[in-house]
Formats: structure tokens, C-alpha cells, sequence
């Protein structure tokens, strides 16, 4: 074997780099720190409305549903926290469909149609089998090979039976991001309600529920450097959107999602949440230069190298990458120091090719040669030029080639910390 | 600042050292349980072993370990994922398990708060259709402890399941699946020293569950989304210290007894709900006849004592307490009671400062009550 084939040096003792900010995100410190006292010296239940401990921890709940609803122009009282956005997305599916059987028109036909993209997020499809399977009808439609969907197509699936669209605003393995000021003009032209999960484009584009007419959105706190467990649902109050709870109880936010709120999580999502407002300006172009050095670098070194998505319309930090010749999890093992995965978290255990590469209309083999990269905010230049080096060596490894080392000549700086 | 004393315990506690430090390295690290690469695996890692903790806490499987957004998901991730045709409810189950099936039929209980288990087994008798029985281990407003092992062997007996909410007797009293008889158990976090935004079901082997958060098939596919990492290692961690230190119940059931007998001496005329069967050994119902509640919890707060005048999800709300109207209080007695709870912190200076507002209210609403008499 030639000496230059051999993969380079690892990072001694250092945890590989991580470009998975898709699947999940590192707390940001700030919003950790906003968090830490609601754990411990502001720990009453929220819901005491007897007690100062009860006070504070609702004042605080309140303050960040207030920043949560700031980011996308929407009324705090729009906002219920839930436990994540697989929750919201649920909620918002079943809630309104649930709602709508309940309360059939005087007059005109039931609502029981629902329209998604055959691309959403498995949650968003488990949910609407499972209406399926209550009897409500749900249409899939195809998108383009570019990921994004037909507005045309929409258009002509909508029917006077038609309850809600349901869209992901950013989509978690391939990037594209949908046109929502469009579909929700659209929909509301038709008199249907619009829902977005917006689990990876909240806090990382500009979303406007006014002026995107979006009647429901999905929010996750772990996705935008607030932690796991938390997320939230936008519900739009005028028009008002009715939903059915999926979790009855104590009658908690505003009956629509019963059981106690986790203060310090739900801190922590509106510290997330002003951080995002405050900074998205500076974060996008960084984000942006950083993933087109990382996408040059590859394209330079790897032949055949292809990228799944749309160019244009898609996340800043969102890359997903067809390698020719080679299989992901061959990729994945051959490149221990950086951390990518072949598509969503929750799926990408299984060894199937990916459903939304395949509704792209990309055959297996290169289905199953696909990674995805995720850039974020911790993501440095130089993480991101030992990340080219790295995940480049060894796909030429594995196509057999020797990995030449092009413009790359200055050995990257190698940060000490994941 | 004054002196503040908490003792409302019941709706929620204190966050262990433990689980704050164990969420405080969770939080720490970045990772999706779901992933395979490194840092998912080490994420997977903390989930497994934080589950073979938190079954520990009730001598169950690790794999019979569902984790949910907290108790109100769990119970009704049990109720509505039994796919029981009929269930059955104890009338002072916690809101979050009456609410859950608009179709539950009630079991009346007794003036202690004792599910009826004569009428248990006769409403299962009358009908044969699957059911699911759910009877707490132990009330959230009187501590009351039910006669479970019982109830399951009702239950079993007619091929009905048993759920069982656990989430106020866990970590203050000794649980144990095999020993309750539960099919299925409900836990929170945050009621034993863990963060909110946590919880469990405890499914015992063999049993389906339709999901009610349906996506990417994590816990088996009985609950989708993303671990909550943090908030599970962290309720491992109190999990474990809770059962390793159960032991401190025994001081805080001194505490509470003395409390109580205390309030009696001061005042012959109140009463303390379910004091004469087997209860929690933190929680005290005290009824302070001729003064709601809702004053004396203000009054109290004024005075930098934390009680609540019910469930704290529904302290808000007016209208007397559904557990003390199903024990056939009248709604006088039920609109005058409130609830102290106390936990492994609570010291004697607490109780003293509760005692001495708690004496002056009474002295000052039985001066007033006195002289209107007298006028």
C-alpha cells in the first residue's frame, strides 16, 4: 500500500470533531447558565400559585415563552412548551384532526384530508399513518429531485375536505429549505391551516408567522442549543387554530398540554431563543463561508463527489454528500475523528437507505453512500478544514486512490477540544 | 430575607447534589442517543445505564423502562396505550389519569380515602370486556396509601391489568413491582429529587403498548423523540440516592407526627385528613375549620410558609378538592384544608415556624369568630 494512502495521525486524546449539529446541539453556555438556578435554588412547581417559589418559577416560564414567541413574531400566548418537537408534531397533527372530527361543520363537508411531503421527518409520518389509521385520509406528495416541493402540486392536492398542510420548514438530512411564505399563502387562500415543523429552522433562519401565514409550527429546544426535553408548539390565536390536547390533566398551558412545566428547560429554550434573535445575523454568513470552504475542499480532492439538495434554498450549516464508490458506514468507520451520520439520529441505526434520499430519486448505491455534515455555532475554520482532511483521505482510501493532497498543504491547526 | 420554609414537598422537591451533578456532566456533552457515531454511542451509554437505575428504584427490568416527559405522559401512555376496552379509576386518582379517557368509570372509595374493593371486583364482574384497573400507590393531596397488592389481585384475577400511579410514593417508601402487582407503573423526577421534564412507565415484560408519541421508534417504539439525556441522568441519579436513602423517611415521619399532634393541641377542632390509616410519611391534610384554604395559604406565604391547598397543578383553580369530595367530606371541611409536605431538608426549625403561623391564624380567626359571637 502507498505511504500516502495511510490515514493521518489521529487527534491524541481528543474527542473527534463534531458535524452533527442536525441531530443535536451542545448547550449553549449562556443558556446553560440561565437554566442552573431554576434547578436548584428556584426549584418550586411552577404551578403553586400559593407560594414565592411557585411565583418565580412562573415568572420565569413566562419570560421565556415571551423570547421563545419574540424569534418568530408571534403573540407569547401562542406558545405551549411540550417535551420536544416529535411531541409538537404530534400534537399539532392529531390535535387538529381530533378537533375537527369533534366538531363537525353545520353545514359543508368534514374535515379529514391531510397533505404532507413523502421527505417529512418520520414523526410527522407516524402521526399521520396513525390518522390514517382512525380513518382520516392523508396524501404524500413526491418533491423534486432537488428536495424542495411543487407548489402547483400542492395546489391540486388541496380539496374542500382538506384540514391542514403539514411542511418541514428545514428539512434534518437533506437542508432544503420549503417555500412557507408561499405555501402559507396558499393554504390560507384555501381556508387550511398550515402547519411547519420547524425543529431545525427555528432559531437558524428568519421564520415570520405572520408573515408566512403559518397557522402551527413545531419547535425543538436541542436542535437550536437549548437542551433535550424540551420543545414547544406555535398556535395561532387569530384566526384561531383549535387543537384537542394529546395529554390531559392538571390542565396546563391553557389545557392544551397538562403535566408540570420543567422550569430550567423551559429557560433555557428562551435563553436559546434571544441568543438565536440576537445573533442569526452574524451566525448565517459565518456559517454559510464555512460550509463552502468544507463542501470546496471535498469537491477539490474527492471525484465524483455529489451533493444531495438544493444548492440554494437550504440550512447554512447543512451539508449532505453523495460519495462515489463508497458506503457511509465504511465512510463513518474509516474517519473516526469526526463525528457525521448517514441521515436522521432516530433512523440512523438502521442500515436501510435513507426514504428521503430515495424519494430524491437517488438509487441505492448512492442513497447508501450519502453523509450528512452539520455545521453550528461552535463549528471553528479549523475544525472544518481538518474535518475536509480527514473525511477526503479517507474516502480515497476507500475508492482506492491515493490521497494527493492538493491545495491542502499547511497541516490545519488541530483544536485541543471537541 | 426573612425565614422561608418549604414545605409543599408533594409538588415538587428540592433537586439532589446527585442529579444536579449528573445533569450538570449530561448537559456538558453534546450527543443524540440515536446516533452511531462516538458521541451518540457515549449518549446511548448514559441512557442504558441510567435505566438500569431507575428500575432499581422498583426492582424492575431495565427493559421495562419507557422514559417520558414526566407523570402526567406516563399515566396516560398507560391508559390510552393499554388498548384495555374499559378502565377503571379510583375517584381520587390525580387529575392527569381521570382526564386521560373520557370513558374511565370511577371506583368510589371509602371516608379514609380506600378504594372500595368489593365494588372493584362487582364492576368487574358486570362486565368482561379487557379492562385496565389504575389505583395510586398514594394520594398527592393526603398521602393515603391504597391497598395495591390487593387491588391486583382483584384486578388479576379478572384478567384485568393493574396500573399503578407511583408518582408521589416513590422515593419515600419502599416499591417494588413484583410486591405492588403492578403491570404497568407511573414515576416523576421531579417529586424525588430529579428535574421536571422527566418521567417513567414501567411495563412489565410481555405487555403491548400502542404509543401515544409516535416518530423515530426510540424507546422501542413506545415513545418517540429525541433522549432527554440530561433530564434522564438526572433522574437516575436521584433515583439511586432516593433508594439508597429511604431511611430518611423515618425522621421526617417523626417530624410530620409531631406536627401534627401539635396542630391538635392547639387547636381540638381541626382535623388531619386520613390520620388514623396508613399514609405517606411526609404528607399531613389539615383541615383549620371556618377558614378556606386559600387564606390560609396566602397568610401562611405571608409569613414565608410554603403550603398549597391541593394538587399544585390545580392550587390555582377555585373549587374544593375532587379527593377530599370523594371521601364525602363536606364541602366546608374540603374548602378549609390544606397540605403540608415535607422532604429529606426539612428540619424542626420548619415545623416550629409552620406551627407558630399557623397558631397565630387560628388565634386570630377564633378571636374574630369569638367576638362576633359575643356582639
Amino acid at each position: 500500500m502507498n505511504d500516502m494512502s495511510q490515514p493521518k495521525p489521529e487527534r491524541p486524546n481528543a474527542l473527534p470533531i463534531y458535524l452533527d449539529y442536525q441531530a443535536s446541539t451542545p448547550v449553549d453556555p449562556r443558556a446553560l447558565e440561565a437554566m442552573l438556578p431554576y434547578f436548584t435554588e428556584h426549584y418550586g412547581n411552577p404551578h403553586s400559585e400559593s407560594h414565592v417559589y411557585g411565583h418565580n418559577a412562573m415568572a420565569a416560564i413566562e419570560a421565556a415563552r415571551a423570547d421563545v414567541a419574540r424569534l418568530i413574531h408571534a403573540d407569547p400566548r401562542e406558545i405551549v412548551f411540550t417535551s420536544g418537537a416529535t411531541e409538537s408534531n404530534n400534537l399539532a397533527l392529531k390535535g387538529a384532526a381530533h378537533f375537527a372530527r369533534a366538531h363537525p361543520p353545520a353545514n359543508g363537508p368534514l374535515r379529514d384530508h391531510i397533505v404532507t411531503l413523502a421527505t417529512e421527518h418520520k414523526c410527522v409520518l407516524e402521526a399521520a399513518a396513525a390518522l390514517e389509521r382512525e380513518g382520516f385520509a392523508v396524501t404524500y406528495l413526491p418533491v423534486e429531485p432537488n428536495g424542495l416541493m411543487s407548489l402547483d402540486r400542492l395546489a391540486a392536492a388541496i380539496t374542500e375536505r382538506t384540514l391542514l398542510v403539514s411542511v418541514m420548514a428545514a428539512h434534518n438530512e437533506i437542508g432544503v429549505i420549503q417555500p412557507l411564505a408561499e405555501i402559507g399563502a396558499l393554504c390560507r387562500s384555501r381556508g387550511v391551516l398550515f402547519h411547519t415543523d420547524a425543529a431545525q429552522a427555528y432559531g437558524k433562519i428568519p421564520l415570520d408567522v405572520e408573515a408566512m401565514k403559518i397557522d402551527l409550527m413545531s419547535i425543538s429546544g436541542h436542535k437550536v442549543y437549548a437542551p433535550k426535553g424540551v420543545g414547544a408548539l406555535h398556535i395561532r390565536r387569530r384566526p384561531r387554530v383549535r387543537l384537542l390536547p394529546l395529554i390531559d390533566g392538571g390542565g396546563q398551558e391553557r389545557g392544551l398540554r397538562s403535566g408540570t412545566l420543567p422550569t430550567p428547560l423551559c429557560v433555557g429554550l428562551g435563553r436559546a431563543a434571544a441568543i438565536a434573535a440576537a445573533e442569526m445575523g452574524e451566525e448565517v454568513p459565518r456559517l454559510l463561508r464555512l460550509r463552502e470552504r468544507l463542501y470546496r475542499n471535498l469537491v477539490r480532492r474527492v471525484p465524483g463527489l455529489r451533493l444531495n439538495g438544493d444548492p440554494e434554498h437550504r440550512l447554512p450549516g447543512s451539508l449532505n454528500l453523495s460519495f462515489s464508490g463508497v458506503t457511509a458506514p465504511e465512510l463513518i468507520e474509516a474517519c473516526p475523528s469526526v463525528a457525521m451520520s448517514t441521515g436522521s439520529a432516530c433512523t440512523s441505526a438502521a442500515v436501510e437507505p435513507s426514504y428521503v434520499l430515495r424519494e430524491l430519486g437517488l438509487p441505492d448505491d448512492v442513497a447508501n453512500a450519502s453523509i450528512r455534515l452539520g455545521l453550528g455555532r461552535f463549528t471553528t475554520e479549523a475544525e472544518v478544514d481538518f474535518a475536509a482532511d480527514a473525511i477526503a483521505s479517507a474516502a480515497l482510501r476507500l475508492q482506492g486512490r491515493p490521497a494527493a493532497d492538493g491545495e491542502v498543504t499547511k497541516a490545519p491547526a488541530i483544536p485541543t477540544s471537541g | 430575607m426573612s425565614r422561608q420554609s418549604y414545605l409543599d414537598w408533594n409538588a415538587t422537591a428540592p433537586l439532589r447534589p446527585q442529579a444536579a451533578a449528573a445533569i450538570g456532566a449530561a448537559l456538558a456533552e453534546c450527543g443524540n442517543a440515536s446516533s452511531v457515531h462516538r458521541w451518540g454511542r457515549a449518549a446511548r451509554q448514559r441512557v442504558e445505564r441510567a435505566r438500569e437505575q431507575v428500575a432499581a428504584l422498583v426492582g424492575a427490568a431495565p427493559d421495562g423502562i419507557v422514559f417520558v416527559s414526566g407523570g402526567t405522559e406516563a399515566n396516560h401512555l398507560a391508559l390510552l396505550g393499554s388498548g384495555c376496552e374499559r378502565v377503571l379509576v379510583s375517584a381520587v386518582e390525580h387529575h392527569s389519569v381521570l382526564h386521560a379517557l373520557p370513558s374511565a368509570e370511577p371506583i368510589p372509595v371509602d371516608r379514609d380515602g380506600i378504594v372500595d374493593l368489593a365494588r372493584l371486583g362487582e364492576l368487574l364482574v358486570a362486565d368482561t370486556r379487557p379492562a385496565l384497573v389504575s389505583v395510586m400507590f398514594a394520594n398527592n393531596e393526603t398521602g393515603v396509601i391504597q391497598p395495591v397488592a390487593e387491588v391486583a389481585r382483584i384486578a388479576h384475577a379478572h384478567r384485568a391489568l393493574f396500573h399503578c400511579d407511583a408518582v408521589q410514593a416513590a422515593g419515600k417508601v419502599p416499591l417494588a413491582i413484583d410486591v405492588i402487582g403492578a403491570d404497568l407503573v407511573s414515576l416523576s423526577a421531579h417529586k424525588l429529587g430529579g428535574p421536571p421534564g422527566i418521567g417513567a412507565l414501567v411495563v412489565r415484560e410481555g405487555i403491548e403498548l400502542q404509543p401515544i408519541v409516535r416518530g423515530g421508534g426510540q424507546e422501542r417504539s413506545r415513545r418517540a423523540g429525541s433522549e432527554n439525556l440530561p433530564g434522564i441522568a438526572g433522574f437516575a441519579a436521584a433515583a439511586e440516592t432516593a433508594a439508597a436513602a429511604l431511611a430518611e423517611y423515618n425522621r421526617v415521619r417523626r417530624l410530620r407526627d409531631e406536627l401534627e399532634a401539635a396542630v391538635l393541641s392547639i387547636a381540638p377542632d381541626a382535623l388531619v385528613i386520613g390520620g388514623d390509616v396508613l399514609r405517606l410519611p411526609n404528607t399531613s391534610a389539615i383541615a383549620m375549620p371556618g377558614v378556606s384554604a386559600e387564606t390560609q395559604v396566602i397568610a401562611l406565604d405571608l409569613d414565608g410558609v410554603m403550603v398549597s391547598a391541593g394538587a399544585a397543578c390545580s392550587s390555582g383553580k377555585v373549587g374544593p378538592s375532587h379527593v377530599l369530595a370523594a371521601m364525602g367530606m363536606s364541602p366546608e371541611i374540603a374548602g378549609s384544608t390544606i397540605r403540608v409536605s415535607l422532604g429529606w431538608s426539612t428540619t424542626e426549625a420548619d415545623l416550629a415556624h409552620f406551627l407558630d403561623a399557623w397558631a397565630a391564624l387560628y388565634r386570630r380567626h377564633r378571636g374574630r369568630a369569638n367576638a362576633a359571637r359575643a356582639a
